[in-house]
């Protein structure tokens, strides 16, 4: 479904923030990327969209070659690619229906967004969302009214209104608590589950990537080091990522939070 | 380096002896050119008149009070030009500086190599001159008038609103420009959501408060023949009558006050 072919990005700077990437992202399959900061996992997600402008490579998003897309088809791949970002980047001063609604903006003409006159089918469906998410009650609050974990459930209404194939996740919880944190990743791999999504999530925090996500791709310096199931992920492979340290506690941490959620299942 | 050893201890002051000693220099010379221009000043000074200055201004104050109070029934009609000079010119000028705006912000404009040093140079010559300057030019231009006031009103406060709102463009979060961008949207889209939302408190308080100064500014404007009450001002100055004058100062007085408990409510109810 998505194919990154020899994806290359070099900062004007000269730091080389990804070095060839080849990756290939099934239908429906939801990825994990982790790696230190710096690694590239944000200028990767965002050369897909072509927030940052790959230079040399090719995106294959089914059969089209987004590097190569004219500004017009280009806003029209971009519908079908959701974002989701680390700050929520929800749009501070507008109403939580507002920020879900302009999903929708690469469907609708200048004068009917500015006049927030949407189809009625584009409110009805922010409508299921916010429901979904639970945030019904929140739709005519302002956006900076909203706790952090409120605003990551917008930012993901948003992006699924766009009614995309593909979601690119930007670490979504690095600004929330660990009971945030968790609810939010459960809710953004239910909501793939449910509707067939593709996604790559950049994630820190590799725990709660073995959590949820079936398959995970190591970077280290722009190149990948690992790429296969989250159980495969020992001290050694950390440390292929990530650099030496002591892992022991960090993969224990994971099976006791299983355990935990397990019994909490039950 | 501020951290010295001393042995085997570890001191810390907050700057080296060096860097005293440059800073005490600084201060020396700071203090030897103020006692230099201090010491011209005063000989270019005529004393006589300074030590007169306060009989005479006890004179003009005897002479000015109490103000002629039945001269105010002339005054209304002026001072309603006052106000329409300084709220048409405000409207004018921020209907001109929003593009020039969005123009000269690193972040917005179509072109930082050809548009943006233009909309800069719009900025900085609006702003070099002063208003009552270019009432001057445009009174010579246009006739005299209120409506040369307006027009030097807009003038003037084109660049200061447009040099406050690209500052404002340039320092919104740019990652609410991105996530608009990102679902598709086209380049006024992302202007009208992701970028205008932004700066709308900034423009508001921006345009409240030029109104503001403005209504000060168009008071003097009647001095060159721009229309307003200033034209009452200078014409009471002319003929020395002094208890016009304080009247008419009163009503500027109050007609500022009025406008500064305007904007500080505006201003309250829209950030």
């Amino acid at each position: 479904m998505l194919r990154l072919e020899k994806l290359t990005k070099t900062y004007r700077t000269g730091d080389r923030a990804l070095k060839e990437i080849d990756l290939e992202v099934g239908k429906g399959q939801v990825l994990a990327l982790i790696g230190p900061s710096g690694a590239g996992k944000s200028t990767l997600i965002r050369c897909v969209n072509r927030l940052v402008q790959p230079t040399s490579g090719a995106v294959w998003l089914e059969d089209t070659d987004l590097t190569r897309l004219g500004s017009g088809a280009l806003r029209r791949a971009r519908r079908e690619m959701g974002m989701i970002f680390q700050e929520y980047a929800l749009v501070e001063r507008l109403t939580v229906m507002e920020n879900v609604l302009s999903g929708r903006l690469g469907y609708v003409g200048f004068w009917r967004s500015f006049l927030r006159w949407y189809p009625q089918s584009d409110i009805d469906a922010a409508f299921r969302l916010l429901d979904r998410v639970g945030l019904l009650h929140m739709a005519d609050k302002r956006a900076d009214e909203l706790s952090g974990g409120q605003r990551q459930r917008v930012g993901i209404c948003r992006a699924l209104i766009q009614d995309p194939k593909l979601l690119l996740v930007d670490e979504p919880t690095a600004s929330l608590d660990p009971k945030t944190s968790r609810q939010i990743m459960r809710l953004i791999t239910e909501l793939c589950r449910e509707r067939r999504l593709a996604a790559i999530i950049n994630i820190h925090d590799v725990a709660l990537a073995q959590m949820f996500v079936p398959r995970v791709v190591g970077l280290r310096f722009g190149e990948i080091v690992y790429d296969g199931l989250p159980t495969g992920l020992t001290p050694g492979k950390l440390t292929d990522i990530y650099g030496e340290e002591d892992w022991e506690a960090t993969i224990q941490k994971v099976e006791d939070e299983d355990v935990e959620e397990v019994e909490a299942a039950e | 380096m501020p951290v010295l050893e001393k042995g085997n201890a570890q001191t810390w002051r907050r700057r080296t002896t060096g860097e005293n000693l440059f800073r005490w220099f600084g201060w020396l010379i700071g203090v030897a050119i103020f006692a230099v221009c201090w010491q011209r000043i005063s000989e270019a000074t005529t004393w006589f008149f300074v030590w007169d200055a306060p009989r005479i201004a006890g004179d003009i104050w005897t002479r000015a009070t109490p103000p002629r109070w039945e001269y105010i029934t002339q005054l209304g009609r002026p001072i309603w030009d006052t106000l329409n000079i300084a709220t048409l010119g405000t409207l004018i000028a921020i209907c001109l500086a929003v593009p020039v705006a969005f123009m000269a912000a690193r972040n917005t404009t179509p072109s930082v190599l050809f548009i943006r040093p233009v909309a800069l140079l719009v900025i900085v010559s609006s702003r070099s001159i002063n208003s009552l300057i270019w009432a001057l030019l445009l009174i010579a231009i246009i006739g005299p008038g209120v409506f040369a006031g307006i027009i030097a009103i807009a003038i003037r406060s084109i660049g200061f609103c447009a040099k406050l709102l690209y500052e404002a463009i340039e320092e919104i979060d740019h990652t609410q420009v991105e996530a608009i961008s990102a679902t598709g949207a086209s380049r006024w889209q992302v202007m009208a959501y992701g970028i205008v939302p932004q700066i709308l408190p900034a423009f508001a308080g921006i345009s409240v408060f030029r109104w503001d100064i403005n209504i000060r500014e168009s008071t003097v404007l009647g001095l060159v023949g721009a229309g307003g009450i200033g034209l009452q001002l200078s014409a009471s100055l002319n003929v020395l009558a002094w208890p016009q004058v304080s009247l008419i100062l009163l009503v500027i007085l109050a007609a500022v006050m009025i406008s500064e408990w305007v904007s500080a409510k505006v201003r309250g109810a829209i950030i």
